[in-house]
């Protein structure tokens, strides 16, 4: 038998193992909350937030036609991916115990690693050509392919956190299957399938290659359904690559409102499907 | 609808006929888990308005047995049943009866206490009514008040009613699940060890409002204590390996048991 004291060492050392892997995870994530932060913050002001781009060389504009365009993507998407993705989550989880299931479950893996440049062409010959213009439909339908296996991973794994009891416990009182699962598990499950829909919104609020490909970017504000439209993401891109310090300004202003627009809606989630009755 | 109708006008025709003795009867009942056969041959008959407890080794076959009664066994993925089990004198594996009627005609409890955690204690006693559209307010006061009353926990949880279910003690939360299952107005009870994981005191207060609701239910409790399937039953059944071994009034049972194997058992030489 060991030692005591080697026995108390080994446990103190897995510790610290531990803890020095978390600093050193979080350091890259800090400095660039950081960067961002100190860059970003002189750039605001109120024609930041009230204006659109100014004219390419000049100092002035702002980006509130690219804020408009991420928060109509978001919206777009959400209203194609969750329910799509929530729905076929609880296929699998609940239904999904055969070979139609296994093979749905494969090829959902597949398309969450599917490089989003890819996704980006898909929808431009398939959304784009059909319409004969860029639009934020073809954003949203390429952005909701990467949402929705994002969402019915998260869902599926999720759900078959329930214990089963649960699902006996309901149907036993004699309700139906579709209540059992919407109104029993389902909302067990609330916390994790809220998280899934978070991690998929910051993912599609980030992309930036499949938009160049199907909303293109613009100067203007939203002007219709099948008209090219702006995104901070093409924005941040875009003004990255001009030679104006006051482009890369506005560039890092850009950045530091997605990074809170993402952390907001996040929180804001959380409040709205708050509960004191949990799991 | 037409299928529920089948049943209730079934359940209607026998409130005519209100004197028959036996509730529950099988006859030939076999289920499988897979290919494992976990109950061979089961004959019963279970008498109204009394308390019949299914007694046995582990693995025996005594939580298929009940979960036979209300078709829950077939919800396990390739499980398996065959025979007849007729509630009323209706056999509720014929084709045109729905197994979610069967449900709410024989209600159950669990081993482990199973109150649904995202829900208040009014809530889960409400869960059978509400989430089969049931939405008068004052009806739904007046049942969650008589269930919760009916399950002697009233008494302990009218100021906390909007408290999660989950928030309360081992032995009233089981005491919960059984007030959630009478608020939709069973006539059968199907317990399935519902005390084994509680301690005694809780235990004990559960038997005795088992015994209380006898009157008015039909009850069918698993247990792998003989103790309590002495205390509280009227007739016990022995399941040995699938099989129905001996079944009669639970005093004979315990006195004088027909069988050799149920008089080893009973002496605690196997099991």
């Amino acid at each position: 038998m060991e030692k005591y004291f080697v026995r108390k060492l080994k446990d103190k050392i897995a510790y610290i193992a531990c803890l020095t892997c978390v600093i050193i995870a979080i350091i890259p994530l800090g400095s660039i909350l950081f960067e961002v932060a100190k860059n970003g913050l002189p750039a605001i002001n109120i024609d930041f937030f009230t204006k659109g781009p100014g004219i390419i060389g000049e100092r002035g504009g702002g980006i509130a036609n690219s804020i408009q365009g991420t928060l109509i993507l978001i919206g777009l998407t959400s209203l194609i991916g969750v329910p799509i993705g929530i729905l076929s989550g609880i296929y699998l989880a609940e239904f999904g115990d055969n070979i139609f299931g296994k093979i749905v479950r494969l090829t959902n893996n597949v398309l969450a690693q599917f490089p989003s440049i890819v996704i980006g062409i898909f929808a431009y010959l398939v959304v784009v050509l059909a319409i004969g213009s860029f639009s934020p439909i073809a954003g949203a339908i390429a952005l909701a392919i990467i949402m929705i296996p994002i969402i019915t991973r998260t869902t599926e794994e999720s759900l078959k956190l329930v214990p089963n009891s649960m699902r006996e416990a309901s149907m036993a009182l004699g309700i139906r299957r579709w209540r059992t699962t919407f109104s029993i598990v389902l909302v067990a499950a609330k916390n994790g399938v809220v998280t899934g829909v978070m991690l998929s919104i910051a993912r599609i609020a980030g992309e930036t290659a499949p938009l160049i490909m199907t909303i293109l970017g613009s100067q203007w504000f939203f002007s219709g359904l099948t008209e090219p439209m702006d995104a901070l993401t093409l924005r941040i891109w875009r003004l990255s690559l001009l030679p104006y310090e006051h482009a890369h300004e506005i560039g890092w202003g850009a950045a530091l409102v997605l990074v809170t627009l993402v952390l907001s809606l996040n929180i804001i989630a959380r409040l709205l499907t708050w509960s004191k009755y949990r799991m | 609808m037409n299928k529920e109708l089948v049943f209730i006008n079934s359940k209607s025709m026998e409130k005519n006929n209100s004197n028959r003795v036996y509730k529950i009867e099988t006859e030939n009942l076999n289920a499988w888990f897979g290919t494992k056969q976990a109950l061979k041959d089961i004959n019963i008959k279970i008498r109204a308005k009394s308390i019949t407890a299914i007694i046995g080794p582990s693995g025996c076959g005594k939580s298929t047995f009940i979960r036979c009664l209300n078709r829950l066994h077939e919800l396990v993925p390739n499980a398996r049943v065959s025979g007849k089990v007729f509630i009323d004198g209706v056999d509720i594996y014929s084709k045109n009866v729905d197994p979610v009627v069967v449900r709410r005609k024989v209600g159950m409890v669990f081993q482990k206490p199973n109150p649904f955690p995202t829900m208040s204690i009014y809530d889960n006693v409400a869960a059978g009514l509400k989430l089969n559209g049931i939405r008068d307010k004052r009806k739904l006061d007046e049942i969650v008040r008589r269930s919760l009353e009916q399950a002697w926990l009233w008494d302990e949880v009218k100021d906390d009613l909007d408290k999660p279910g989950a928030s309360l003690s081992g032995g009233q939360q089981q005491r919960l699940c059984i007030a959630r299952a009478l608020a939709v107005e069973p006539e059968i009870l199907l317990l399935d060890e519902p005390t084994s994981a509680l301690d005694p005191i809780a235990a004990s207060k559960i038997e005795k409002l088992i015994v209380s609701l006898k009157k008015d239910y039909t009850i069918v409790i698993v247990t792998h204590n003989m103790q309590q399937a002495a205390r509280v039953s009227d007739y016990t059944a022995f399941l040995y390996l699938g099989k129905l071994i001996e079944y009669d009034e639970t005093s004979k049972i315990f006195s004088n048991p027909k069988e050799e194997l149920t008089e080893n058992y009973i002496a605690g030489r196997f099991g």
